[in-house]
């Protein structure tokens, strides 16, 4: 059950590559932390009820709930456009994400370790590389947000891996989610919305030598 | 002590930040800077002792805890001097002190950490007081600052996390729990190597963001162009520092293992390629605060170069380090002076310093003798021990690289400083010139005297200390 619901985790990446609109990209995070709960259920069984129920929490509220909808709440109060405008075609950009999706498959069966389950791996690494391809890929500073917050939702994955183990660990990454999001979105992007009506990267490309 | 500090820290920034009166803000701060020596004192005499079961003063973090108490005070200093300058409203002084005293108490306890999960959170407190410091001017170019600061910090503590994790998986194989550095260390030859490399690349690259090293050196650059100069003093001292010791720690690990030379060739790449990028930028740059963050860059690239080379370069990298930290802050508090010269930051604008400020000219040139680590500055001394170290370990192509890349860095920089004291400026109007206070360089005097006096003639203790530090390192 939690391979299929890893796997299912790892089309959304494909989803993301070819999507246009931003609200589709909200749709595949909130998504993406739905599933995330459900992970969180099926591998930590060996961690104490209240970490347990803490962790399911984050991922439940946090993951799946208030991120997405501030970000949507961002949109329309700063209305900003709807479109993702990528530097790339979307044809493109599927056949970059299924490429990085094979070279981690490729990557994993070539460790040799019995102490990881290498679904986690794979899928942790293709979410953290559609991460950065989306920040270097996209236009949108808010896309970029998104692109920064599918990376977490990456990491998360290869922290649940190692949770039974070391659940402190698995605390230190809802922490740095908590720490991340609220920095970069609460405090922050207000006020970028504040300044700069409609914000894409060119505003910010003056500080340079 | 740790516990008393952390207390006394979060009371008086919350204070600072609800205060609108001057003279308790004043105090506050003081009470802040007698907190800080009384810790760093108190460490001292309870080396490797742990404390508060995260935390254990080594020789490393006490030395730079030591040099960041010494450089606190004049730092404070310049803080309120800038804020002085600036008419500041009591709420927006409130904040810059708050982030100031949290940023200098979020680098001790860094360095005093013996976990690499409290280090890790410690270094996500830096990203959120450094990004209040940077965007105390709430315009949209320090707001471009900022945006850049927090996206590469937060993607470089996600590498950091990233590290650990893989780090956790090394030691699932040898059955090892505790993730402090003590444990990891006697249980070195046990790490599942391959994970271990892994691990050491996220980490090192995440904590590149802090230290200023190719590949995630960029947003530093924006923060201390954008950042009131005091902070960007301390971005480039203390808080390159922080950077420092996470890699020094995780170094030290991998330096026992059989993966050191594959990991010592991760560093000595980035390490060359950050001097070739200082270089590049230094040769051309017009912002005089910029120009002293690349220089800072290249320090950097020199310090990781020793310490990866190993043999007498370990000893040469931490006290290169150290005396950075005394040297680069100097040119940054000189820094507020020129501007409020000549109301620009462009060497386009500046020139004749000499005669508008003499006591500040003859900072920036001795601070330029020191950066360049030309003889009789400390730097020299240590530069010197990382060249030697290269020569021994037969690195000849890269010492002549970086020999070639130094040169043309002296050139660049001196270039644009003889320009700032001597070449007149285009067009200035003198009548509107401030006076400069003269005390106000004296810090700046101390702190490049300080740095020559422990080249040349170091204390016992302070000699002891480095020895110890290096045994860190195979």
């Amino acid at each position: 059950m939690t391979d299929i619901l890893l796997i299912v985790f790892a089309i959304t990446v494909l989803f993301m590559s070819i999507a246009n609109r931003i609200y589709t990209y909200i749709n595949i995070l909130i998504f993406q932390g739905f599933i995330l709960f459900g992970v969180t259920y099926l591998s930590l069984t060996e961690i104490n009820t209240w970490n347990l129920i803490l962790i399911m929490l984050e991922t439940i509220i946090f993951k799946a709930l208030a991120v997405p909808l501030f970000i949507k709440y961002l949109i329309k109060r700063n209305k900003i456009t709807r479109e993702a405008e990528p530097y790339l075609p979307n044809f493109i950009s599927l056949i970059i994400v299924t490429t990085i999706i094979i070279i981690t498959i490729i990557l994993s069966s070539s460790i040799e370790d019995t102490y990881l389950d290498k679904t986690y791996f794979v899928v942790a690494l293709a979410n953290l590389f559609t991460g950065l391809y989306l920040i270097v890929s996209r236009k949108k500073i808010i896309i970029h947000v998104i692109g920064y917050l599918i990376i977490e939702n990456g990491v998360f994955v290869l922290a649940l891996a190692v949770g039974n183990e070391m659940p402190m660990l698995v605390n230190l990454g809802i922490m740095l989610d908590i720490f991340a999001s609220v920095l970069i979105l609460g405090i922050f992007f207000n006020k970028l919305g504040d300044v700069i009506k409609d914000p894409d990267v060119n505003f910010l490309r003056k500080l340079k030598d | 002590m740790i516990a008393i500090f952390l207390l006394g820290t979060l009371l008086i920034c919350s204070l600072l930040f609800f205060n609108k009166n001057t003279i308790v803000n004043y105090t506050l701060v003081i009470i802040y800077a007698i907190l800080l020596w009384a810790l760093g004192f108190y460490e001292y005499n309870h080396i490797n002792i742990v404390e508060f079961v995260y935390f254990k003063p080594d020789a490393i973090g006490v030395l730079l805890l030591f040099a960041l108490c010494i450089v606190s005070i004049p730092t404070l200093y310049h803080c309120y001097l800038y804020i002085a300058t600036h008419d500041e409203t009591p709420h927006s002084r409130g904040l810059f002190f708050a982030s100031m005293i949290m940023l200098l108490s979020a680098c001790s306890m860094a360095y005093l950490s013996n976990h690499i999960a409290v280090t890790w959170i410690f270094v996500e407190l830096t990203t959120l007081s450094a990004s209040a410091l940077i965007y105390h001017h709430r315009n949209i170019r320090a707001l471009e600052g900022v945006w850049k600061y927090v996206f590469i910090c937060a993607l470089s503590i996600s590498f950091i996390y990233i590290g650990i994790l893989f780090l956790s998986l090394a030691m699932k194989q040898a059955g090892i729990e505790d993730m402090s550095f003590d444990s990891i260390m006697e249980h070195y030859d046990m790490l599942n190597l391959f994970w271990l490399k892994l691990s050491f690349l996220f980490i090192f690259t995440g904590f590149t963001a802090k230290i200023g090293l190719v590949p995630m050196y960029t947003a530093g650059i924006d923060a201390k162009d954008k950042a009131p100069a005091p902070a960007g003093a301390m971005f480039s001292s203390v808080l390159m520092n922080m950077g420092f010791i996470g890699i020094y720690r995780i170094y030290g690990i991998v330096s026992h293992t059989q993966i050191q030379h594959w990991a010592s060739v991760i560093i000595i790449i980035s390490a060359v390629l950050s001097i070739f990028v200082a270089t590049v930028y230094m040769t051309h740059i017009k912002n005089i605060k910029r120009m002293f963050a690349y220089s800072s860059i290249e320090h950097m690239g020199i310090v990781m170069l020793g310490l990866a080379v190993g043999g007498i370069g370990v000893y040469a990298a931490i006290l290169h380090i150290i005396l950075h930290t005394f040297v680069k802050p100097s040119l940054f508090f000189q820094f507020n002076q020129i501007y409020r010269v000549f109301q620009s930051k462009s060497i386009n604008d500046v020139g004749h310093y000499f005669k508008y400020n003499k006591t500040g000219a003859i900072v920036i040139l001795l601070g330029f003798i020191s950066a360049t680590a030309m003889p009789p500055s400390g730097l020299f001394i240590s530069e010197f021990l990382v060249f030697q170290s290269l020569f021994e370990a037969h690195q000849i192509l890269i010492l002549i690289l970086v020999l070639i890349l130094l040169t043309m860095i002296i050139w660049g920089f001196g270039s644009n400083i003889f320009k700032l004291l001597f070449t007149p400026p285009l067009s200035i109007d003198e009548s509107k010139i401030p006076r400069i206070n003269p005390l106000d360089s004296v810090s700046q005097y101390i702190l490049l005297a300080l740095s020559v006096y422990l080249a040349y003639n170091p204390p016992a203790e302070f000699v002891n200390l480095i020895q110890e530090a290096v045994t860190l390192i195979q």
